[in-house]
């Protein structure tokens, strides 16, 4: 199926999220606004102003009342990640260092009321000193907080104390992590780095489950529900190359870590990619400000191995 | 007022009256005391003079002299030659030169100089053998020599019978800091043999047979071979940036461009006479090194490994190995010679019926003498054919591999020098007289230019302006030549047979076998293409091209995003393109395709350097007996291509096995996951969040979305009247 082009942002786009029922999309980017689409036709159903400068991240609570963006402006604070927790009641942000702060996990309150008064006290706040934290996640039931870092490790929190429990060098060194998203249940996730691979990893002890290996630098990576695909998206930044090839994404099998297909379409780099939670659909964001919603066809859904359908046939038989 | 002579006075003159035995010399004296020489410094000891008898021995000595005075002072009477009790001489002799340096260059200059066929001599110093012999260094009793036991080598040939008795072929890889070396394995993942990290410091290369895999460090370069790799040779030339193989692999030539340095203390392999050289010639069966030159040009070595060039301008001189002397002992002097090439293989000249190689040479104009293509014959030297040429500012010699063929690419300018042409030159070789023909209807200048390896067929390149300062290259044309069709076992005129226009390519690859060829655009910012060629192509043959001996067709583009480098393997059935780390850090990695340019794989790889593909000697089979493969290829490709189908459906099996066990990992990993959690969830008295969201559905009834869409199909416009 044609994709569907949303021209909303002027700038590159930094983050796309559906909200669970994946009827919406969110989108940000550095010109300041974030953008809402019904992720079935493309309509835009409204933009949110009031930031002053990049926004950075965005997240939408389980029940689609609320979101949390972070932005570059300097008026509120530096938040380079947001993220709820699984029940909404807890919002989750990654703050850079600058500006005098230190870089942190912090983790904040939210009062589910959407009319309720917000308190901006702070419930923990995790310090990374040895290597700036540049993503970070909430894992099932809220257990953990893990952590992508600038130096390609990953690291494991109490989720309650905010004590380290693990950490692993996932990823080259000093490869940064560019995301981390998680599995429908939060008990794995995976990561997209500056080493030109992804990781499937589980949360609770950081063992790396697959790699997926691409050629190019990866800025995102997530996971498609229904099907056991991943998807890509990186590309050369336009400053470190003269031409750019055709490649900036791909899509891989979650399971067997081969390479069964290329996202196309975007000029330059991706900067993000987000499946629909529904399943039906992934939506990607490049540096050429455009959004593109991808709805699949009928040859996604029958295509699949020999030995996957063999395990198909042998459940129904059971 | 300053003193002069008239006005001396006598008082000015006698005022320093002294005794002029009171003055004490010593000091002087000690400083200009002439040193006499003392000791033996001045004496040298020739070794290898011919058995003569008292009657022969004043020629000799005569003889003798003449050799000796060229390098120093020296007489008759200062020559001893002893004499043994039978009244023969004792085969050496003592000789007294005036000065320690004199015999100093004696021992440099004439050791190891032939004094006739049967002879050559031996010089030393006389203090060295003194040196040498004292202090009981010389056991009373003689020892035999101990002989080492035989110990068997590897064979260094083992590769060629592949264990899958496929016929693979090798290659090796230099990525990251790893060098490996695998077995083409066409689609699949290559089949390593052996991977070393830091293995080389700079490149890798192989022999010219493929039997050794040179790597090059500081120290100098260490060959290696045989199934187990072990180090076979090592040539410690310090800090040496090239070599070169003797096409017989039995000498190489190392090149630095830091002249050598001996330590005081001494170098394991070079002698001191290596100082400030650049080139060293070793013979690879021993190790060691047979010679060193200064920086000249690269010395090559003709194709059957004997004769050795080192060009001087303006003259070149002829080395002939192994004992490294100049052929006849003198040099070629060759007027201003700018390039010369040795023939790739010995070729049969008609009516000659002497061993002969060739070379060909070409100097420029030089006042009113013309510009000069020669070739010359050794061991003979005799220029067999030359011609003169008008207006040339650069030439470039190309020999076909066989030697049948050598094209003069002339790069001609007007009398005003404002505008560049392109003339070929084409000597027949083998035919009587050496006929040459010239190609003249090339407008523009040829960049690129390449035979057919074992046929008579060529490619050029040419472009519009001469390569100069431009941001954007100008575009090229790639222009095939051919021979024309004529009746008998000859060969008739070449003919162009097809240019293509408005091309970004630049080099040219034919296939080892011939037939083939990639005409590639490399290390370009304007395109990466490459185009696979084929020149005997056995569909239909265009009307126009009914007298040339080709029917071109091009049969595959492809594309390899910098691409740096593209080699075909020694078959001729594979070709690999590169993209090095040494040109650029982008994308690299190897593509390999079959002859028809059709890719088999593609594989990036972090830090990609460089591929090689190891070349086979030469086929051992009879002509006959290749003839006899030839004809029943047929019944060949057939078990081959069972054995194919067979192996693919094999390794199909391994892939679907190796997935199932994916799959079930998978799925057991998941399967513990979840009863972990389900566990905890307990543990806390947490209700399933599947169960919770499933209740929500129940309530909440799905939301209908209705869309109105419109859209006009055709819109008219009738006017009703």
């Amino acid at each position: 199926m044609r994709p569907i082009l949303l021209s909303g942002h002027e700038r590159a786009l930094t983050q796309i999220k559906f909200n669970r029922d994946g009827d919406l999309l969110f989108s940000v980017a550095k010109d300041q606004h974030i953008c809402v689409w019904f992720s079935h036709n493309g309509e835009r159903l409204g933009t949110y102003k009031g930031h002053q400068g990049a926004i950075w991240t965005v997240d939408v609570n389980p029940d689609s009342t609320m979101i949390a963006s972070g932005s570059a402006d300097n008026t509120i604070r530096l938040w380079e990640r947001v993220e709820f927790n699984e029940e909404g009641t807890q919002l989750l942000g990654v703050t850079e260092k600058r500006m005098g702060h230190l870089g942190s996990i912090v983790v904040l309150n939210i009062n589910p009321d959407i009319d309720g008064e917000q308190s901006d006290e702070k419930e923990l706040t995790i310090v990374c000193d040895e290597s700036k934290a540049t993503v970070a996640g909430w894992s099932y039931m809220n257990k953990y907080i893990i952590a992508g870092h600038e130096d390609g490790s990953v690291s494991q929190y109490d989720a309650k104390t905010g004590e380290q429990l693990e950490n692993l060098p996932i990823h080259d060194l000093n490869m940064q992590l560019t995301d981390l998203q998680w599995s429908n249940d939060r008990t794995y996730f995976i990561t997209a780095s500056k080493d030109k691979t992804a990781k499937l990893v589980a949360a609770r002890d950081l063992e790396v489950l697959k790699t997926y290996p691409s050629d190019t630098p990866l800025n995102s990576a997530t996971m498609t529900p229904k099907k056991d695909y991943v998807i890509l998206g990186g590309g050369q930044a336009a400053m470190d190359v003269t031409t750019t090839a055709a490649r900036q994404g791909s899509f891989h099998h979650k399971i067997f870590e081969d390479e069964i297909g290329r996202v196309r379409g975007h000029f330059g780099p991706l900067n993000t990619v987000a499946a629909d939670p529904t399943g039906k659909s992934y939506a990607s964001g490049g540096e050429d400000g455009y959004v593109r919603v991808h709805h699949f066809d009928k040859g996604y859904f029958d295509f699949s191995y020999e030995v996957e359908r063999e395990r198909q046939r042998a459940m129904q038989q059971q | 007022m300053a003193p002069s002579f008239d006005h001396l006075r006598d008082a000015d003159v006698d005022e320093d009256d002294y005794d002029e035995n009171e003055i004490d010399l010593s000091d002087l004296r000690e400083k200009y005391e002439v040193q006499l020489e003392q000791g033996f410094d001045t004496f040298v000891v020739i070794d290898g003079l011919p058995e003569v008898t008292e009657e022969q021995k004043p020629k000799l000595v005569k003889f003798l002299l003449k050799k000796l005075k060229s390098i120093g002072n020296t007489k008759e009477e200062s020559i001893f030659m002893p004499m043994g009790d039978d009244g023969k001489s004792l085969r050496f002799a003592f000789v007294e030169y005036s000065t320690s340096a004199e015999a100093a260059a004696a021992v440099r200059q004439l050791d190891m100089v032939p004094l006739d066929k049967k002879h050559t001599l031996r010089v030393n110093k006389m203090t060295d053998i003194e040196r040498f012999g004292r202090e009981g260094r010389v056991e009373e009793e003689y020892q035999p020599p101990v002989i080492e036991e035989f110990k068997e080598k590897e064979h260094m040939r083992s590769w060629l019978a592949d264990p899958s008795g496929r016929g693979r072929d090798q290659f090796a890889m230099y990525r990251g800091e790893t060098v490996g070396v695998f077995w083409n394995n066409e689609k699949d993942t290559p089949e390593n043999v052996v991977d070393r990290q830091h293995w080389t410091e700079s490149f890798i290369q192989w022999s010219p047979l493929g039997t050794f895999l040179t790597s090059v460090h500081q120290q100098g370069v260490q060959l290696w071979g045989g199934p187990s790799w072990t180090r076979q040779r090592r040539f410690a030339h310090p800090f040496v940036n090239m070599l070169d193989f003797s096409p017989s692999e039995k000498y190489v030539v190392t090149w630095s461009n830091r002249p050598i340095s001996i330590p005081d203390e001494g170098h394991p392999q070079l002698a001191a006479d290596d100082d400030g050289k650049n080139y060293v010639i070793w013979e690879v069966e021993t190790g060691k090194p047979l010679r060193s030159f200064a920086n000249l040009d690269l010395p090559t070595t003709g194709p059957d490994g004997a004769p050795l060039k080192a060009p001087q301008a303006p003259l070149a001189c002829l080395q002939v190995l192994p004992r490294m002397t100049l052929l006849d002992k003198t040099t070629i002097k060759i007027e201003g010679v700018m390039d010369f090439e040795w023939a790739p293989a010995t070729v049969q000249r008609d009516g000659n019926k002497q061993y002969e190689q060739l070379f060909c040479y070409w100097t420029p104009e030089l006042g009113s003498n013309p510009a000069k293509v020669g070739l010359m014959s050794i061991p003979s030297k005799q220029v067999v054919r030359s011609l003169n040429l008008f207006s040339v500012s650069d030439a470039k010699l190309h020999w076909q591999s066989d030697g049948t063929y050598l094209a003069v690419k002339v790069d001609r300018h007007s009398k005003s020098k404002k505008s560049q042409a392109t003339t070929l030159e084409i000597f027949r070789v083998r035919e009587k007289g050496i006929p040459v023909e010239v190609v003249d209807t090339i407008k523009d200048t040829v960049i690129n230019f390449a035979w057919e390896p074992k046929g008579d067929r060529f490619v050029i390149i040419t472009t519009t302006e001469p390569v100069g300062q431009t941001a954007v290259p100008p575009k090229t044309s790639v222009a095939f030549f051919c021979p024309e069709k004529v009746k008998g076992n000859v060969v008739g005129n070449f003919k162009h047979l097809r240019t293509l226009d408005k091309k970004n390519s630049n080099s040219i690859y034919w296939s080892p076998r011939g037939r083939f060829v990639v005409v590639a655009t490399i290390a370009n910012q304007q395109g990466s293409d490459l185009e696979f060629y084929d020149l005997d192509f056995e569909g239909e043959k265009p009307e126009s091209d009914k007298d040339l001996t080709a029917n071109l067709q091009l049969m595959n583009v492809s594309d390899h995003y910098g691409v740096t480098d593209v080699q075909w393997d020694p078959s001729g059935r594979f070709v690999t393109s590169w993209a090095s780390a040494w040109k650029h850090a982008m994308e690299n990695g190897y593509h390999t395709y079959d002859f028809k340019g059709e890719q088999l794989r593609e594989e990036p790889l972090e830090k990609f350097k460089q591929w090689a593909w190891r070349p086979r000697p030469a086929t051992l089979l009879t002509k006959e007996e290749q003839k006899q493969i030839r004809k029943n290829l047929r019944e060949y490709s057939k078990t081959f291509e069972q054995e194919d189908a067979e192996r693919v459906a094999g390794a199909d099996q391994a892939v679907v096995e190796e997935r199932r066990r994916m799959l079930d990992e998978w799925y057991a990993w998941r399967q513990s996951v979840e009863e972990e959690l389900e566990w905890e969830r307990e543990e806390l008295g947490l209700s399933k969040p599947t169960d919770a969201a499933a209740a929500k559905g129940e309530d909440a009834e799905g939301e209908v979305i209705e869309e109105i869409v419109e859209e006009v199909l055709e819109e008219t416009e009738e006017i009703v009247q």
